[in-house]
């Protein structure tokens, strides 16, 4: 163990993390703004729409991430149509692709995460919102969704913690994100050990605050829940002894 | 001596045994399997090249039994210090960065490396049949090289990561262009095919193989053919420090290929042209 190296490329994968974020906060974005409503349409009752978002999920679910980055990366350079097209703009760098393969894995993994919740939320409070007189809509955005979200929020945490670290295979397709850069560093210093520790280093810290701003969130989130549980065990009290 | 220590005493002395010189009886080799035509993966997975073949017939020569493993290239050389496999036949330039870290054997190949772009960026004509040597760059060399930074300011660049390619690409042009490093030359093709890079370095020989197929249609040699500098003398056989007597073993062995015309005739076979190296005196 060379102590020099360890340290210089923990300052040098520090920079690189920068790379990481960029590829893994946008993805974690669009994947959450994509599974939604795709939740929705799986939880619905509707069979064919479910059918439909289930085919999705169980393709980008059922397949390695791996598989789908070089489908898209390699696979679709090789059509002449794409690479004709205006998305060739996109496509052509490694950073949009990976981009684009790492959203549409995180959609599908978060789609049926939510749906799970969504369908856990207790049937009679949509009825009561039902019987209040609200729309579709206003039960999905006041009632079901909040519920369902707090519930899948310690699932969700794990979601995002599984593509930042999924992220490293960005550097299959050129990309200098954390692992790119530790195996240039490798290529150049012969020391797999200390590089490699260093990199593990990086994305345990990167994980320690992904959970620490989960945990502050989940707290925050279930703040109503005890005050709501304290009054009703007052409630409850009160009518024990009058 | 105690006798619960016997055990841990006769396997030592056993692995003492088996690093000396002369006992071996097999050997495991490495060979990245990527890199046309010296060492590729057939359609029945099975290792081919001119690397492979070489190691054959040293093998032969030696009277060891010798097995082929195939390894991605930018773990090829930690792997063997760990022990996975005993030496590395891949292609590799003797280099004094990876002289530090491990030993060659002597030359079984002189290879080249040449630089092609994309035709369609219509960049100034240079003589690609000229020979650069990198090492000892005199003024005339440096015009030469100069040239080429200028034609390749801002272009992208791909090269095979961990390779000496990658080090000279990155010394020479690093500045002026953008170096985009991928795990095989196979995907660097595709890439070139595909117009998300303008050019790259790598080997002659394989890059011959990729022009002459419709893939590589779009593509052409540009400046000189390079080697020497960060190529070192040569392509060797890797081997750890100390397997002293492999290294030996080998060099007695490539020695003899090359005086009776073995190398030149594999040579021949998988390239079309000599690259066998010259008669040690």
């Amino acid at each position: 163990m060379q102590i020099d190296i360890f340290l210089q490329s923990i300052v040098t994968l520090a920079n690189a993390a920068f790379l990481t974020i960029a590829l893994t906060v946008p993805s974690l974005v669009i994947g959450f703004v994509i599974s939604v409503p795709l939740a929705f349409m799986r939880a619905s009752d509707s069979r064919y729409l479910s059918s439909a978002i289930l085919a999705y999920t169980y393709v980008v679910r059922g397949t390695p991430l791996l598989v789908q980055l070089f489908l898209i990366y390699y696979g679709l350079g090789q059509i002449d149509v794409i690479r004709h097209s205006p998305l060739w703009v996109l496509l052509r760098d490694p950073f949009w692709c990976a981009l684009l393969a790492f959203s549409l894995n995180s959609a599908a993994y978060t789609t049926e995460l939510f749906r799970g919740a969504i369908q856990a939320v207790p049937r009679g409070l949509v009825e009561a919102a039902e019987a209040v007189g609200m729309s579709r809509l206003q039960q999905a955005r006041l009632i079901t969704f909040p519920i369902a979200f707090r519930a899948a929020l310690p699932s969700y945490t794990n979601e995002v913690i599984g593509l930042l670290k999924a992220s490293s295979l960005a550097s299959t397709v050129t990309l200098l994100e954390i692992t790119g850069v530790a195996r240039r560093l490798v290529s150049e210093t012969f020391a797999p050990y200390e590089i490699f520790l260093a990199a593990g280093v990086i994305y345990l810290a990167l994980t320690y605050l992904v959970t620490s701003v989960f945990r502050l969130l989940e707290r925050h989130l279930a703040g109503a829940e005890p005050k709501v549980a304290r009054e009703t065990a007052m409630l409850s009290l009160r009518r024990i002894s009058p | 001596m105690p006798k619960h220590l016997l055990p841990i005493a006769f396997a030592a002395m056993l692995w003492a045994m088996g690093a000396h010189a002369g006992t071996r009886t097999a050997i495991t080799i490495a060979s990245e399997g990527a890199s046309p035509p010296w060492d590729s993966i057939d359609s029945n997975g099975q290792l081919v090249g001119y690397d492979i073949d070489v190691g054959k017939e040293l093998c032969r020569r030696m009277a060891i039994e010798c097995k082929f493993v195939a390894q991605d290239w930018d773990g090829i050389i930690p792997a063997l210090t760990v022990g996975k496999y005993d030496a590395i036949i891949s292609g590799m330039s003797i280099t004094e960065k990876r002289k530090k870290t491990i030993s060659f054997s002597a030359p079984y190949a002189i290879g080249t490396n040449q630089i092609v772009m994309r035709r369609d960026l219509n960049l100034p004509p240079t003589d690609i049949k000229l020979k650069l040597d990198l090492t000892g760059i005199d003024a005339g060399k440096q015009a030469i090289l100069d040239q080429l930074k200028a034609a390749l300011t801002g272009k992208n660049l791909g090269v095979l990561r961990s390779s000496n390619s990658e080090a000279v690409l990155t010394d020479l042009f690093g500045k002026v262009a953008t170096i985009r490093s991928y795990d095989s030359l196979e995907n660097l093709k595709l890439d070139l095919a595909a117009d998300r890079i303008d050019g790259g370095l790598a080997d002659y020989s394989n890059w011959k193989l990729f022009l002459d197929s419709p893939d590589g249609r779009n593509a052409a040699f540009y400046g000189p053919q390079l080697f020497g500098g960060t190529w070192g003398p040569g392509i060797g056989i890797g081997i750890r420090k100390d397997d002293g007597d492999l290294v030996e073993a080998f060099n007695k062995a490539i020695a003899g290929a090359v005086t009776d015309g073995t190398l030149k005739k594999l040579s021949l076979q998988w390239f079309g042209f000599d690259i066998s190296p010259p008669e040690t005196p």
